[in-house]
């Protein structure tokens, strides 16, 4: 690692310095585009006391669904959970926090988090059980709630491909949450399929350019897919 | 005859407009894809980040990394365009999509919606459907007039935790097409062969009976 080359060759290195209690964003949208080996690593470490950030928790078994078993999260923002039994059970019995942020929101606030916007205001919210206790302000006759900005210790982004420099380009809709995360780690690690040569991807291309990157790393991925759905 | 869910994604095609770029909920509302125009071209929103949702592949196109928001597998259509969450909901919060069409458990006369949470059941979360109803400004609600208990869904006030306060104004149910006007429902609509008198009669909330008001037809 030297310089602008951002590669890496094991997981261990891709996460190295990830600790306890730490606060990690995870690119994905149920189990499209999650940095599935980076989170298999998460496990792997042991690490807990997690804050984990996602619009989704995956499922029992697979994605952040895996780092359930062995209660490494402690709290989990996303804007819907419960695809998993184990999930379920850590809520109801009190081992786990969960706090419910409208995807919108969720989105927003990595993406500010990542432009150094502390909090925005939106009207997303506004008279439901997510405003309670946040500031109002009304707008042109129209109120709208404070919603503070989210950053993490590390950001675990799935990328299509990248090269040397960390740039990024993701593939179909497996992009969503990950470019916001990818901007808001303090360390950013990207997982991809394939690295290529620097000059390969056109910059007018890049998704994320690499100056939010920090670690890159090649992969393998199963891609499980939740809701197989096909024409009749 | 109350409207079947067909009938019902039917009624609510008829709001279609050439050129509408238009997200469609997960259940009742998927269904109304089905039933765009001859001849008009509509564009379906997908709040994971698609604009321009196809029909679903075939075994031999099937593609992990191109999913709707209920997550089943899709296409992309001709002319789609594809980007991150935070873009996708600017496009809804920013009022950018002509027609949202969702699910609900309840509305109310003051056009409050609930939809996302039941006291004393597991609370999945609200997904994007808080950022959907305070971001469009042309909403049609659909749902069962009244639940299988027959208690009325069309309320004074929303007993349950809100999605969004005062936002809903067309609420399609499988007995009738309603709006919401002055704090009241205002009934345009009834379902073929069913009385203004047993929509009245399921109707919580305060009630107006449109003088033009018309029975459906398909």
């Amino acid at each position: 690692m030297a310089g602008l080359d951002k590669r890496v060759a094991t997981y261990e290195e891709a996460l190295a310095g990830l600790t306890d209690d730490m606060t990690v964003l995870a690119g994905g949208f149920g189990l499209c585009g999650i940095p599935e080996n980076l989170i298999a690593e998460i496990k792997r470490r042991g690490v807990k006391g997690l804050t984990v950030v996602s619009n989704n928790c995956g499922v029992d078994g697979f994605g952040l669904g895996v780092l359930l078993e062995d209660r490494q999260i402690r709290k989990m923002v996303a804007s819907y959970v419960g695809e998993n039994a184990e999930f379920e059970r850590q809520l109801l019995s009190g081992e786990l926090e969960v706090e419910l942020t409208p995807q919108g929101t969720l989105a927003e606030k990595m993406r500010a988090g990542g432009a150094g916007i502390p909090a925005f205001f939106t009207a997303t919210g506004y008279g439901t059980p997510v405003a309670e206790g946040k500031e109002v302000r009304e707008f042109n006759g129209r109120k709208y709630i404070l919603e503070e900005s989210i950053t993490g210790d590390f950001a675990i982004v799935k990328g299509w491909k990248a090269d040397h420099y960390g740039n990024v380009v993701y593939r179909n809709t497996a992009q969503n949450f990950n470019p916001l995360a990818a901007t808001a780690g303090k360390i950013t690690v990207v997982e991809v399929e394939e690295i290529v040569e620097p000059g390969v991807l056109l910059p007018s291309e890049i998704h994320t350019p690499g100056i939010y990157v920090d670690r890159v790393i090649v992969g393998t991925f199963e891609k499980r897919i939740e809701k197989r759905t096909v024409k009749a | 005859m109350a409207l079947t869910r067909e009938q019902m994604a039917q009624r609510v095609a008829r709001e279609l407009k050439d050129g509408y770029y238009v997200n469609l909920g997960i259940g009742i509302p998927t269904l109304v894809a089905n039933y765009v125009p001859e001849g008009m071209e509509v564009m379906l929103q997908s709040e994971n980040g698609l604009l321009g949702m196809g029909e679903f592949p075939t075994e031999a196109t099937i593609d992990a990394d191109m999913i709707n928001a209920g997550k089943q597998t899709v296409t992309a259509r001709r002319g789609a365009s594809i980007f991150d969450s935070a873009q996708s909901f600017a496009m809804i919060r920013g009022g950018h999509v002509d027609l949202t069409v969702l699910g609900a458990f309840e509305v109310d006369v003051q056009g409050n919606i609930a939809s996302w949470m039941i006291p004393g059941k597991l609370v999945k979360g609200m997904g994007g459907a808080m950022d959907l109803v305070a971001g469009a400004d042309n909403i049609i609600v659909t749902m069962t007039h009244a639940s299988k208990d027959g208690e009325s869904k069309l309320l004074p006030k929303c007993s349950l935790p809100l999605t969004g306060a005062g936002c809903i104004r067309k609420v399609l149910t499988d007995l009738a097409y309603l709006e919401i006007e002055n704090g009241a429902f205002i009934l345009r609509e009834t379902a073929p062969g069913v009385s203004v008198e047993e929509i009245i009669e399921k109707t919580a909330g305060k009630l107006i009976v449109a003088d033009d008001v018309k029975e459906m037809t398909f």
